[in-house]
């Protein structure tokens, strides 16, 4: 009976900070990949361009990319949620 | 049958608890998008509503914690739980007031463990699960949200620096709608689990259930209602509170924020920690504070939340106590209701105080002055 479940710190910790942060991260590089391209606004910063809104570059390589990353967020997403289900109903008995 | 009517006075109060949960903890989910502009107000507490609902149903690993991990069941009366409920509701009624983002969680526990001792002594807390699954989480989990979160705000600032201004705010704007009801389930598959295991806790107490049952399904849908009604009402003064009081977000650290907060109490749920998403939730927003250079935590409101949180426990405890006190004193059926009737008209005050500074959704953004409630009178205020 130890006062700090070590084992569930540490994979809260690690699985927390892929998920909690590498997540966000992929749909940034995602972002970034969409904004590649002959379309691409002006630098922040540069005259009028730090107003414009627009998302996408216009690369195809990029859309691609990002089409990627936001697949890869949401499966990552929906695999987390059945193994949540999964731990939270055990099975009687069996397995 | 007197215990019976016990017995439903009890479900009725637990799920009033399980109402309050849900407003008060509306801004755990959203207040960053809300903050940020991501989603209108009333939208963002109606999609916070549902996918709590949902949330209630992925996982029942925290209510099993709650149901036979913290107090010796074989001791627990209908009495106790209706004492501890009382508690709980009037010390999470009287944060929301002050808009202090306390923790429910810490209210319930607290109450039901205060009239616990009240009923049968220190010797009926299992004091090592209240420790280890309760208050060590507590101390842990703000820090480890808000180390995510800061990491999390950190790259999202560095991958994304070559976007313009107007097409980072967009772009993680859509993306926080995602990470907002990731936090809005996992607060569900957590807070939701709570008045499930206080109810099966009376349902066991009352012999209803026998010891070691799981919550039954109606309790299950039961619960996920109210807390999804609640959290539809909003508590705007909480939501203010953490969108506004504590850190001026922008799109991209409400992102990290959420997306912190929803692994933490997602992976914490399933390893069946009650932790307080309050308590995640701010920690994140505070990491978001840190990881971005130039931005501003302010650490006086961050202080009087930690000071709320760590008298959250013990004063619903008091709470608690003395309610068990009123109603084993008067007895029965009879002590119960009373201590009922008391809990509906001081619910009532608090209730009517807070018309006097009224927050909703037209100015729940308002400029923050260091008050919960805007200075000027309710209008619509760009947020960003």
């Amino acid at each position: 009976m130890s006062w700090i479940n070590l084992s569930a710190l540490w994979k809260i910790l690690v699985f927390g900070l892929l998920a909690g942060a590498g997540l966000p991260a992929l749909f940034a590089a995602g972002l970034y990949s969409l904004s590649l391209g002959p379309k691409r606004a002006k630098l922040a910063g540069a005259d009028g361009g730090a107003d414009s809104d627009v998302l996408i570059g216009g690369s195809v390589i990029g859309m691609v990319l990002a089409a990627i990353a936001f697949l890869i967020i949401l499966a990552a997403i929906g695999w987390g949620i059945y193994e949540i289900y999964q731990i939270g109903h055990p099975a009687p008995a069996k397995k | 049958m007197s215990n019976d009517t016990i017995l439903v006075l009890v479900v009725i109060t637990a799920l009033a608890f399980d109402f309050t949960n849900g407003f008060h903890d509306t801004g755990n989910a959203m207040a960053t998008s809300i903050a940020t502009g991501a989603l209108p107000p009333r939208v963002a507490v109606a999609i916070s509503g549902l996918l709590n609902f949902v949330g209630a149903f992925l996982s029942l690993a925290v209510a099993a914690t709650i149901a036979s991990g913290l107090v010796n069941t074989a001791q627990v009366t209908l009495t106790v739980v209706a004492a501890g409920l009382a508690g709980g509701i009037i010390w999470n009624l009287i944060t929301w007031l002050f808009g202090i983002p306390s923790s429910s969680s810490h209210a319930l526990i607290g109450g039901v463990i205060g009239s616990t001792i009240a009923a049968s002594g220190g010797s009926a807390v299992l004091w090592h699960g209240l420790v280890s699954k309760v208050v060590i989480p507590a101390v842990l989990s703000p820090v480890i949200a808000a180390l995510i979160a800061a990491v999390g705000t950190w790259s999202l600032y560095r991958i994304s620096r070559s976007l313009t201004q107007g097409a980072r705010t967009h772009g993680f704007r859509i993306g926080q709608i995602g990470s907002a009801c990731m936090v809005s389930l996992a607060h569900g598959t957590n807070d939701a689990q709570k008045t499930m295991g206080v109810i099966t806790l009376a349902l066991i107490a009352n012999g209803t259930l026998a010891k070691g049952s799981q919550a039954p399904i109606w309790v299950i849908v039961c619960c996920a209602l109210a807390i999804s009604i609640g959290t539809y009402l909003g508590g705007w003064r909480v939501i203010r509170t953490l969108g506004k009081g504590l850190v001026e977000i922008e799109s991209p650290q409400g992102m990290a924020a959420e997306s912190a907060s929803a692994a933490v109490i997602l992976l914490s749920s399933s390893f069946g920690y009650s932790l307080s998403t309050t308590h995640v939730a701010t920690g994140s927003i505070i990491g978001t504070g840190l990881g971005k250079k130039g931005a501003e935590v302010r650490w006086n409101v961050a202080g009087r939340m930690a000071t709320a949180w760590v008298f959250t426990l013990p004063s619903a405890g008091l709470v608690g106590a003395a309610s068990y006190g009123i109603a084993h004193g008067i007895g029965g059926t009879a002590g119960v209701i009373v201590i009922l009737v008391l809990l509906a008209a001081l619910s009532g005050l608090i209730f009517w105080r807070s018309r006097g500074s009224k927050v909703d959704h037209n100015n729940v953004n308002a400029e923050w002055t260091g008050t919960v409630a805007p200075d000027e009178p309710a209008t619509e205020t760009a947020a960003v």
